[in-house]
């Protein structure tokens, strides 16, 4: 219900652009990860020796001065806690944004707001619940389809991908993470009040752009690849 | 303009007026000569100042203690709110519309004029001062406009310290135009939107008091009857339109601001909300109402389309700096496409008759002469009713002169809002246009103080009658607004408040009362006529009336014919009104009725005083009262005075009270255009 | 020379704000493409006068789209298909036989007052919490003394015109009101006398916002292609600007 008065002691802070902010600065993390995500997963195609010891790699960062697996452990502890606040904050908002219109329209055209905009909360959503599998998949369980090794984790992801449900599952998630990066990508620069003109709202969008292809596209090769059989 | 020289503001330099005719005879009682009570003398250049020490000061500790009620939220009222709210006062703030922010000041569009001669082009307080005097057609009391003058610079510095963003020069100091044919540049502006922005920013002010405690804020709520007890203003009775409450708000003094009832014509530029009741129950327990003929009829709006028609709109009359206004020589061509009308088919009238000034004649005269050639069958667009009401305005050869870019740069925004109304392309169809009434210079009668002839009924902007005279230069009406509300009431009602507070006065009072109860038992009637027609409809016919004969030029039979239709309107009316819905929930036609109820009362009295004055001076033309050429013939011998009519009762006549004009500082001269 | 149009027309009726609403159908006929969208419902309205119905209540005061009373949602867009509005809208958008969905603005924060007629102080309220300069009547210096740079003036003037309005909202799926507030705050904050009380005044206003209830923003751009004014998106990138040093400054 509104109130009919005024707030006093107002703090920033506490303010619903906050919670967006923290969604930016966290979604912003995210595509880092991603962008170095993806770059690691092009390395299946220099061939399993240099994709494994790539991925053995990861583990020994920072040694001898971090234990094994240290350095991972803490990009993995502050991506964890990324996805809290970001989920967190989308969550408050969303029930917020429900609250403000209790009553629907009987007729609504949404007409120059992109696609991808008006996806983010399911497309969060299916995006976390693939972040689930995948690290069942591949990391925590490491599952393989096939029954081959597991430990091996150039094999596991070829004969993952070898399966075409598998794929079908994983370019289907990378649709929804394009959807994803293009709005977000420019909504997380314009919540951080970057873009205060037109040419710089331009250039956020195409960033957008760029962000959701570069990702989505370079994580989709590795799978297709492995579907047409260039990779095996 | 040269031979004005300044006086010593001391000796007047014209005689009393003496008024032979009496063309109004049998419709009005002749009352006593009126002065105003509080006139400063002295100095012309002194007056204001010497005033604004003469009056009493409100200790500080005591203007908690001091209730204000303040009817309308538009510049004047708005301004006032937030200054007296500074101030320290008890302020309430009512407006008919859902937020103060929409009040029809915000549809303004020009500018706002000041004597800051920041473009050193030998402007002045005393020139903005002559100019205004001389464009109302020496029908203003001098004072108050030399005082209008003065305060207008100190407007510009408010409203830009307050966040105005007036158009700016590229080192970033304020841009002044010149309008209105006046030959200075002393018109500050924001693009069109002049008036939205000085109102958002009175509003700002305001809102700032409203959540500092010293104002409080009635929205969609309508005052219907003011409250006098022992002969001061004590208070409002208002009705909440939501829940259809019949409210009760005492105060010490009560301030109108209720803007200007243009609307009495059904089509005008004013807001379809915009009315006269604030004012008219004002009259009706009286304050007096003066000159209410003098209407300003603008000539560049939007033509009528059809019947359907709610609203003029009003496109800025800059457009006659480049257009050129014409209409066919011969009616059987007004059909045709106008680019297929060959040059010598076509009649640039304006041109014609008046070679020196050509289009950029006044407004008075430029919407007289297209009335004129339209009744003569000669207009253009539709059809309405038995004429064309229309005619061309043409970019043509401006645009062959100075390329389609160049007229773009200029007026490109109205362009488009043409093509928005009409759907036509005015880069290659000529325009058309058509005058529509805009603003009234005529209002509640009131004194050097703002203050009416109730004491404790204060009255500013458009609302009063007191400083546009006969007709109101383009780019005051703003000023006026603001001067009022920041810096004349402020420092006038405090005069007044230095005797409060007054004794409280109880809601079971006698006078109250009655008011409260006149305002129920008046709801209950609309609703219980019962009859078949819808108040609009009553609208719409007395607007006809007004146009027909109280309009661009009035005449002596038509003013009579028009009093007795008014008549028999109101008679109608009251038999054969029908209103649907309830009382107590938010009921539109409820709301329109009372309003219509007051416009029918006020239009007879205009077309008595219309009458009455048989002279032409500004925007009042009388066709008994022109030169050989058809050109406006004042008579200052006869009507150099204000008319203030008195309410004489449902049953009787109003009552005249002349106040006689007298100017110390400049002397009267005939206007010509020729 | 000009056709008329029949049309069938959808509309929310609410006798007062507690009362339950509901879709009613209306035929009106006759209606001329010069005519103004409102011109439409005034004939419709006399049309139910004349049958004994109540007139539909609808908020309009200026129509000529400056004052922003009017406040139509028309066949799920605000203000309609055009960009200008209800008042400003014209028949000619529309052709014989169409059917008009007609809504009130839907907001939590725009409680319906009746039939299409809703509440809109929350704006006045966001505006008491911090959207003025404080400049007492007289204590301003001489206008040029204080020159403004005319790039950041025309910025300033450029989203001054919002007319408060509430389109914003109603078109934003999430009811958020943050291009009205980003406009005010970039009109304030662009002008040299808008410095003193800056920070101050966003989180203020941020929080009157979001304590009428108005949802957060999330960047999708529905409100921009409403506003007729057109005020652009960057106005909430300014707000989040400034919000963002605010909370710097530890306020």
């Amino acid at each position: 219900m509104a109130t009919p008065t005024l707030v006093r002691g107002a703090r920033a802070t506490q303010s619903t652009i906050t919670l967006k902010i923290a969604m930016a600065v966290s979604g912003i993390l995210f595509i880092l990860f991603v962008l170095a995500h993806m770059y690691g997963n092009l390395k299946v195609f220099s061939g399993e020796e240099a994709f494994n010891s790539y991925a053995e790699h990861l583990r020994t960062i920072g040694a001898p001065i971090f234990p094994r697996t240290g350095v991972l452990w803490i990009l993995r502890v502050g991506l964890i806690a990324s996805l809290i606040v970001h989920v967190a904050c989308a969550v408050t908002l969303a029930r917020r944004a429900g609250r403000a219109r209790p009553v629907q329209y009987q007729v609504k055209r949404n007409v120059n707001s992109a696609f991808s905009s008006r996806t983010m909360r399911w497309g969060g959503a299916t995006i976390l619940m693939f972040l689930i599998w995948h690290l069942l998949n591949f990391t925590i369980v490491k599952i393989n389809p096939t029954g081959g090794e597991t430990e091996n984790p150039y094999r596991l992801l070829v004969d993952n991908f070898g399966v075409w449900w598998m794929t079908i599952i994983y370019l289907v998630a990378m649709a929804a993470l394009a959807l994803h990066l293009h709005h977000g990508t420019w909504s997380s620069l314009q919540t951080l009040g970057l873009t205060n003109s037109p040419l710089a709202r331009q250039r956020a969008k195409l960033a957008g752009w760029v962000v959701a292809v570069v990702v989505a596209g370079g994580f989709s090769l590795v799978p297709l690849s492995v579907l047409v059989g260039i990779t095996k | 303009m040269a031979g004005s020289t300044l006086h010593d503001g001391l000796t007047p330099l014209n005689a009393a007026p003496t008024q032979t005719s009496d063309d109004a005879h049998g419709y009005y009682t002749l009352g006593e000569k009126i002065v105003d009570p509080v006139a400063p003398t002295g100095p012309i250049a002194q007056r204001w100042t010497t005033r604004k020490f003469e009056n009493r000061l409100v200790n500080p500790a005591n203007r908690r203690k001091l209730n204000i009620i303040i009817v309308g939220t538009g510049l004047a009222g708005a301004a006032a709110a937030a200054t007296l709210g500074e101030g320290g006062y008890n302020v309430k703030s009512f407006c008919y519309q859902d937020s103060p922010r929409r009040a029809h000041s915000i549809a303004a569009q020009g500018g706002i004029n000041a004597a800051k001669n920041y473009k050193e082009d030998g402007d002045s307080v005393f020139r903005l001062f002559y100019d205004t005097v001389k464009g109302g057609d020496y029908r203003s009391r001098e004072s108050n406009v030399y005082r209008l003058a003065e305060v207008s610079t100190n407007i510009i510095d408010q409203c830009v310290a307050q966040g105005v963003p007036f158009a700016r020069d590229y080192g970033g100091l304020l841009d002044n135009r010149s309008f209105g044919g006046v030959q200075v540049s002393r018109t500050f502006y924001a693009r069109g939107q002049t008036g939205q922005q000085l109102l958002i920013g009175a509003y700002q002010a305001m809102e700032r008091q409203v959540a500092a405690g010293t104002v409080t804020q009635y929205t969609r709520h309508e005052m219907l009857e003011l409250i006098v007890k022992d002969g001061k203003a004590r208070g409002i009775i208002a009705r909440d339109l939501v829940t259809g409450e019949i409210e009760t708000h005492l105060a010490d003094a009560v301030v109108l601001a209720s803007g200007g009832y243009g609307n009495v014509f059904y089509l005008s530029t004013n807001a379809m909300g915009s009315n006269v009741t604030a004012a008219w129950r004002a009259h009706r327990k009286g304050a007096y109402m003066a000159n209410p003929c003098f209407t300003q009829i603008h000539p560049t709006c939007i033509p009528v389309s059809g019947e359907h028609q709610s609203k003029l709109t009003l496109m800025s009359e800059s457009l006659r700096n480049d257009g050129r206004i014409w209409v066919p020589k011969r009616a059987e061509d007004c059909e045709k496409d106008p680019r297929d009308i060959p040059e010598e088919d076509r009649d640039y009238y304006l041109e014609r008759i008046y070679p020196s000034f050509g289009n950029l004649v006044p407004r008075d005269i430029a919407s007289r002469q297209a009335k004129n050639v339209c009744d003569e069958g000669r207009g253009v667009g539709p059809m309405v009713g038995d004429f064309r009401r229309g005619v061309y305005l043409d970019f043509s050869d401006a645009i062959k002169r100075l390329g389609e870019p160049a007229i773009r740069e200029k007026y490109d925004n109205l362009f488009d809002m043409y093509q928005r109304i009409t759907g036509e392309n005015p880069y290659e169809v000529p325009m058309r246009i058509y005058p529509a009434v805009h603003y009234v210079m005529g209002g509640l009668w009131v004194d050097y103080h703002l203050q009416s002839n109730i004491p404790g009924l204060f009255v500013t902007g458009e609302a009063n009658f007191s400083d546009h005279g006969a007709n109101r230069l383009g780019a005051s009406a703003l000023m006026q607004g603001l001067a009022d509300g920041y810096f004349v009431l402020p420092n006038t009602i405090r005069e007044y408040l230095a005797d409060g507070p007054f004794a409280p006065v109880s809601e079971d009072d006698g006078a109250v009362v009655e008011a409260r109860e006149a305002v129920r038992s008046r709801v209950e009637r609309f609703l219980s006529i019962n009859g078949t027609r819808s108040p609009d409809s009553f609208h719409k016919e007395l607007g006809h009336i007004m146009w027909e004969y109280c309009g661009m030029e009035r005449t002596e039979p038509g003013l009579r014919k028009a009093i007795d239709m008014i008549r028999e309107l109101k008679r109608e009316f009251w038999n054969d009104l029908k209103v649907l819905g309830t009382a107590d929930s938010l009921n539109q036609s409820l709301e329109k009725a009372g309003r219509v109820a007051d416009f029918i009362e006020l239009g007879e009295l205009m077309c008595v005083d219309a009458l009455n004055r048989r002279e032409s001076c500004g925007g009042h033309f009388r066709g008994e009262s022109q030169t050989e050429d058809g050109e406006a013939l004042r008579h200052d011998d006869e009507f150099a005075y204000v008319a203030a009519w008195e309410w004489g009762g449902d049953e009787g006549q109003p009552v005249l009270h002349k106040e006689d004009l007298v100017y110390t500082a400049i002397e009267m001269k005939q206007r010509s255009y020729k | 020379m000009i056709g008329t149009m029949n049309l069938t027309l959808k509309i929310w009726r609410q006798p007062h704000a507690e009362a339950q609403g509901g879709m009613r159908e209306y035929q009106v006929s006759g209606i001329s493409e010069d005519m103004s969208f409102l011109e439409m419902l005034d004939i419709l309205n006399e049309q139910l006068q004349e049958q004994g119905e109540e007139p539909v209540a609808f908020d309009h005061d200026c129509r000529e789209g400056i004052c922003g009373s009017c406040s139509l949602m028309i066949n799920g867009q605000a203000h309609g298909p055009e960009v200008t509005t209800s008042c400003q809208l014209h028949m000619r958008s529309f052709k014989d036989g169409d059917t008009i969905t007609i809504e009130p603005w839907r907001s939590e924060a725009f409680p319906v007052v009746k039939d299409l007629v809703v509440n809109r102080s929350a704006f006045d309220r966001i505006i008491q919490s911090g959207g003025y300069i404080s400049a007492n009547t007289g204590s301003a210096p001489e206008a040029n003394s204080v020159p403004a740079p005319r790039e950041k003036a025309m910025r300033a003037f450029n989203v001054a015109t919002c007319i408060g309005c509430g389109a914003c909202v109603a078109a934003c799926p999430n009811g958020s009101a943050s291009l009205f507030l980003g406009a005010k705050i970039t009109h304030l904050g662009e002008l040299p006398q808008g410095q003193p009380e800056r920070y101050e005044r966003i989180v203020d206003m941020v929080a009157q916002h979001d304590a009428e209830g108005f949802g957060g923003c999330t960047n999708i751009g529905e409100c921009a292609a409403a506003c007729p004014k057109g005020i652009p998106l960057d106005v909430i990138s300014q707000l989040n600007k400034d919000l963002r040093t605010a909370i710097k400054a530890g306020r």
